[in-house]
């Protein structure tokens, strides 16, 4: 049977991708970011996990505003990454997992989560950069990756406990699936912050500190919160952290805190690294 | 016509992209998405306005895009994300973009974000259980 190893949470901004392309990850601005990810690399290390599935939004690449799926899974043997407008060499395709993804989509429909399944799709900084913050450049990754993207991007955009209940459905559809696997789920995205309009460059590390504490810790917290309550405290982009309780809720109701990381600002956000072992 | 109140409309300085921005402005974001394929970029490049028209971006908006008025884009609806991929090839970073909706300097905007960070270190220290170098 499938094993779930734990949960991850990592920031997916791109300019933790150029950080990592020209070679920046120990210049002062970047080295406690990075640093605070070594943790995390040791404990991936220890567990060796077969599959990571990375919780993530598109930034239009694969979704155009034409159909905007609310939570959308890859079901594919390969995910690209490509061009996003502005001209970068894409990264080496992940190999996906095609038999546990289609068995998520049917768990997960069945658990009355009716997802879009994708037999094509473009995988872009949200998704890429985590798994290179993780695991470093490959040319041949050392994990399959299945992405599970949620929109975050055009509202309505779903609920924190929406997506912490999506979470617990995707514990029970990795858990009832029959072959031996270990996987990891990584929670992207966040933490506060806010691009456009004349509050761009908002960042509340005591929010964004209550939410690591309080994800880790008692997940539910977070569902007192509409989005409109999220998007004022944390930043229209901050909304990103729901996606966090996705990875929570396939988790153990207290798993453990193996590292815990916060730093602010890189680029224009608040970043946490959260590593939580299931078993 | 009427669109629905939000209870994310008040909060200010900002604007949540939903359906009543996503549809007025729904041509330009098509403009911008299409910028992911390069030979979309160099047509757009040898004739911005003659794009603008085979695109269906008109009037206020088509300005805005030929202009590269990224406030004004941003304002009669584009998504931050589809913008960034007009507007970072041509040297504006969303951290200009957010100085200028703040009117201030680049220079300005980025102190601002590193005092967020001042003494993140100590205040880290207090809560006990966070890695800290």
């Amino acid at each position: 049977m499938a094993k779930i190893l734990g949960g991850i949470t990592s920031s997916h901004i791109p300019a933790v991708g150029n950080a990592i392309t020209q070679n920046l990850t120990q210049e002062p601005y970047w080295k406690r970011f990075f640093d605070g990810y070594e943790p995390a690399k040791a404990w991936l290390n220890e567990v060796k996990p077969d599959v990571v599935i990375v919780v993530y939004n598109d930034h239009g690449l694969n979704f155009f505003l034409d159909k905007m799926p609310t939570f959308a899974l890859g079901c594919a043997d390969i995910y690209e990454n490509a061009d996003e407008g502005w001209g970068l060499k894409p990264v080496a395709p992940f190999t996906g997992h095609a038999p546990l993804s289609w068995h998520i989509a049917d768990s997960l429909v069945a658990q009355e989560f009716d997802i879009c399944t994708c037999q094509e799709m473009k995988v872009d900084h949200g998704f890429v950069n985590p798994i290179r913050a993780l695991f470093g450049d490959h040319e041949d990754w050392p994990v399959q990756a299945i992405p599970l993207a949620v929109n975050t991007v055009q509202h309505p955009v779903p609920s924190a406990a929406r997506c912490l209940k999506l979470g617990e459905a995707l514990g029970k559809a990795i858990e009832s699936y029959p072959g031996d696997l270990n996987v990891v789920i990584l929670g992207t995205g966040g933490m506060s912050h806010q691009l456009q309009g004349e509050r761009a460059g908002l960042i509340d590390v005591e929010f964004d500190l209550e939410c690591m504490d309080k994800i880790a810790t008692d997940p539910q917290w977070m569902t007192q919160f509409s989005n409109a309550d999220i998007m004022r405290r944390a930043g229209t982009e901050g909304i990103e952290t729901i996606m966090w309780l996705v990875m929570r809720g396939a988790l153990k109701a207290a798993p453990k805190v193996v590292h815990k990381h916060y730093h602010a600002p890189i680029s224009n956000t608040g970043a946490g690294v959260l590593v939580l072992d299931n078993q | 016509m009427t669109w629905a109140k939000q209870d994310y409309d008040d909060i200010p300085g900002t604007y949540v992209f939903d359906g009543k921005r996503a549809n007025p402005a729904y041509a330009l974001n098509k403009l911008l998405y299409s910028f992911n394929e390069e030979r979309n970029r160099a047509e757009f490049d040898a004739d911005p306005a003659a794009y603008c028209d085979k695109l269906g971006v008109e009037g206020q908006y088509k300005t805005a895009v030929v202009e590269q008025n990224f406030l004004e884009m941003l304002r009669l609806g584009a998504n931050i994300y589809f913008m960034a991929k007009m507007a970072i090839p041509r040297g504006t970073s969303v951290q200009d973009a957010g100085a200028q909706f703040q009117g201030i300097t680049t220079e300005e905007f980025q102190q601002k974000l590193l005092a967020h960070g001042a003494d993140l270190p100590d205040r880290i220290k207090l809560k006990g259980d966070y890695w800290n170098g």
